[in-house]
């Protein structure tokens, strides 16, 4: 049995006297114990609002979600909120974007590590504080005696992000999701904070999401890939599948957009006409079809569904990019 | 000169023909230099320094927090040691004093009383001493009950929401469309015997929405934050997310409007007081009640009997003022340079 089962999860915004807005719709996917699983889109793909739905942590107002969360076989969308509490932080880590506004600026890193333990393993202060330096010991902090007592502005970015790993992992949970982790990092840290994941989990054998923006992170880190546009699905493939041959046009063309050092000088950068401004919504075709090179009349009748290949992923296209081209 | 080390601060740019030993251009690249090293010092956090002593060091540079610091500072000392500076008891009428009292005499300056009688035979100065006492003691209580009332109902809008959120809010609202001063004496004349305490409640209740309203809007803007948002995801329950994790945080604003309602409800109190709201005892020494009592009717005869409890008031409102002012912009994130 997978761990995390995600089966037509479904999140629609809805306010009085607008539109409703699908921001995700039917997206499922699984995620097997010590897997690494990436979620990649561009910006409002609704990757984010996944992970935030998985966790249960959509305002209570403003919006539906439906399907199913299936994690251990139970489902989370119908916990109770408190059975949900206990759950997160425990069976469920989370790690975010920005580090610095992500620690509470007026309580000591030590507190807010030892906060969790307290919580969910009912260590008493002193303990937990204990089980905190060895904590962030574990994720490389140096001096971890003295961060304890230091507020998160006075140490680095770099230090944060690692200081929320070590909460995020400090109950040893069996699913981590990271939300573009290294997003408000700069590279050589961003390396170094990929590592370091990489490496812990690996070690205790928990199962992460990776939800980025970012190709690199992808390459280096999931052995399977999610590619999300316009709130749905749209490729599936094992890692090495995607970099080899994308079929989908829309992460050939994110593939074919990354610079690469041995493109000869004065070539310009690919790059995907329109924005998303210009998708269509998915009951009118596909939402990608007005940017698309490989648009055909199919496209705009209705959506396309999501099929298996035969390298063993998913594709949702009526014209997909030929294993030719994709394999340049 | 240095470098700027910190992250912030970009190097001084130098080329080799900056280095050439052209005068003009030395000055210019030096002048380059002292600003981003200025631009450098203003930007970076040293190692260390919280909020609060932040905020500190930006009061210090402020001559205006200085000022009003000092003005505090001297209120507070002369109504802590009232009894050593007055050189006379403020309630004993003295004979000296009294002899020369008439209904168009007042005693004015003279040996041993250096600011001469009030209406009834008593030292002036003793009685302007004590008043400070008074002033202290209303100014503070009624800010602080103000305070943790406020503090209390914009925690909980701020934090529960829905419809609580939009009573509590509506009921500030009405408080606040009311002018302070007539909610107060509305608020006076409900109490059937009044005393001091009619006068802190009344002023206390006064400053409850300003309160509660401020921090209910800190709460909100707290309750979307990102480390609220991690805290939630990592099971913390919700009254220590309240309570630990937006609290602390909504706080700032909430202190620095304590400091400019301590002048608001010094002069509130003065206010009731002079319209003969205040505490009915006589003998007790207060800068409203003696500018409404005497100041008033004897104003003819001897002003200063006015002059001096509305120039006690009047400072000591501007330093509070003054300093919670200073205050408001040293904390404040936007005016950080």
């Amino acid at each position: 049995m997978s761990l995390l089962d995600v089966r037509d999860l479904s999140v629609v915004f809805q306010r009085r006297g607008e539109r409703p807005f699908n921001a995700v719709d039917k997206v499922s996917f699984t995620v097997e114990p010590g897997q690494t699983v990436g979620l990649v889109g561009e910006s409002g793909c609704g990757k984010s609002v996944t992970s935030l739905a998985i966790m249960g942590l959509l305002p209570k107002r403003g919006n539906k979600v439906s399907g199913e969360v299936l994690f251990d076989g139970a489902d989370l969308l119908k916990l109770r909120p408190g059975d949900m509490r206990d759950r997160r932080g425990r069976d469920i880590g989370m790690i975010f974007q920005d580090p610095l506004s992500s620690l509470n600026p007026v309580i000591p890193i030590g507190v807010q590590v030892a906060e969790v333990l307290e919580r969910h393993q009912g260590r008493d202060r002193k303990q937990a504080l204990r089980e905190a330096r060895d904590l962030l010991d574990a994720v490389g902090i140096p001096d971890p005696q003295r961060r304890l007592s230091e507020y998160p502005h006075q140490i680095s970015g770099g230090m944060r992000q690692r200081a929320l790993i070590a909460i995020a992992l400090a109950c040893k949970p069996r699913l981590l999701i990271a939300d573009e982790p290294t997003t408000a990092l700069d590279v050589t840290i961003q390396a170094q904070i990929l590592t370091l994941l990489k490496q812990l989990v690996d070690e205790s054998g928990t199962a992460l999401i990776m939800i980025t923006h970012d190709l690199g992170v992808v390459a280096g880190l999931c052995d399977t890939v999610n590619v999300l546009y316009g709130g749905k699905v749209i490729e599936r493939a094992r890692r090495h599948e995607l970099f080899a041959h994308a079929r989908h046009p829309y992460t050939h063309g994110l593939l074919n957009s990354v610079p690469r050092l041995d493109s000869p000088r004065g070539e310009r950068l690919h790059a995907i006409r329109g924005s998303v401004a210009d998708n269509i919504p998915w009951t009118e075709g596909c939402a990608f079809a007005p940017r698309c090179d490989n648009v055909v009349d199919a496209c705009l009748e209705g959506p396309p569904p999501l099929e298996p290949t035969a390298t063993g992923g998913d594709l949702r296209c009526n014209n997909p990019v030929s294993e030719e081209v994709a394999a340049r | 000169m240095t470098e700027p080390t910190t992250q912030a601060g970009a190097p001084a740019p130098r080329s080799s023909k900056e280095q050439a030993s052209d005068a003009g251009r030395n000055r210019l690249s030096d002048r380059k230099k002292a600003r981003l090293d200025e631009l450098a010092q203003s930007t970076a956090a040293p190692g260390g320094v919280s909020l609060f002593r932040d905020a500190f060091r930006r009061l210090r540079r402020n001559p205006a927090a200085i000022v009003g610091a000092i003005i505090i500072a001297l209120f507070v000392l002369v109504a802590i040691f009232a009894p050593l500076i007055a050189p006379h008891d403020p309630v004993q009428r003295f004979d000296a004093l009294t002899d020369q009292l008439t209904p168009n005499n007042i005693a004015g300056p003279m040996d041993g009383f250096p600011l001469g009688s009030d209406e009834l035979g008593r030292d002036l100065l003793s009685r302007l001493v004590y008043g400070s006492r008074q002033t202290l003691f209303v100014g503070v209580l009624a800010t602080l009950i103000g305070l943790t009332i406020g503090v209390v109902l914009g925690a909980i809008a701020g934090a529960v929401g829905g419809w609580l959120d939009n009573i509590l809010m509506r009921i500030t609202d009405v408080m606040l469309a009311l002018p302070a001063l007539l909610l107060a004496i509305t608020l006076v004349a409900l109490a059937s015997k009044s005393s001091q305490w009619t006068v802190i409640m009344a002023v206390a209740i006064v400053n409850v929405p300003i309160f509660a309203r401020l921090l209910r809007g800190s709460m909100l803007a707290q309750r979307e934050s990102d480390h609220v948002l991690a805290a939630r995801a990592l099971g913390v329950k919700q009254r220590s997310i309240v309570l630990r994790h937006m609290l602390p945080n909504a706080m700032t604003a909430v202190i620095v409007q304590a400091t400019l309602t301590l002048s608001v409800a010094i002069i509130e109190a003065a206010s009731l007081s002079f319209l003969g709201l205040g505490d009915p005892d006589r003998d007790r020494a207060e800068w409203g009640a003696m500018l409404g009592d005497a100041g008033v009717r004897y104003f003819e005869v001897r002003p200063e009997l006015a002059y001096y409890p509305a120039l006690a008031i009047i400072v000591v409102a501007l330093g509070f003022t003054l300093f919670g002012e200073a205050m408001r912009e040293a904390i404040d994130p936007k005016n950080r340079r």
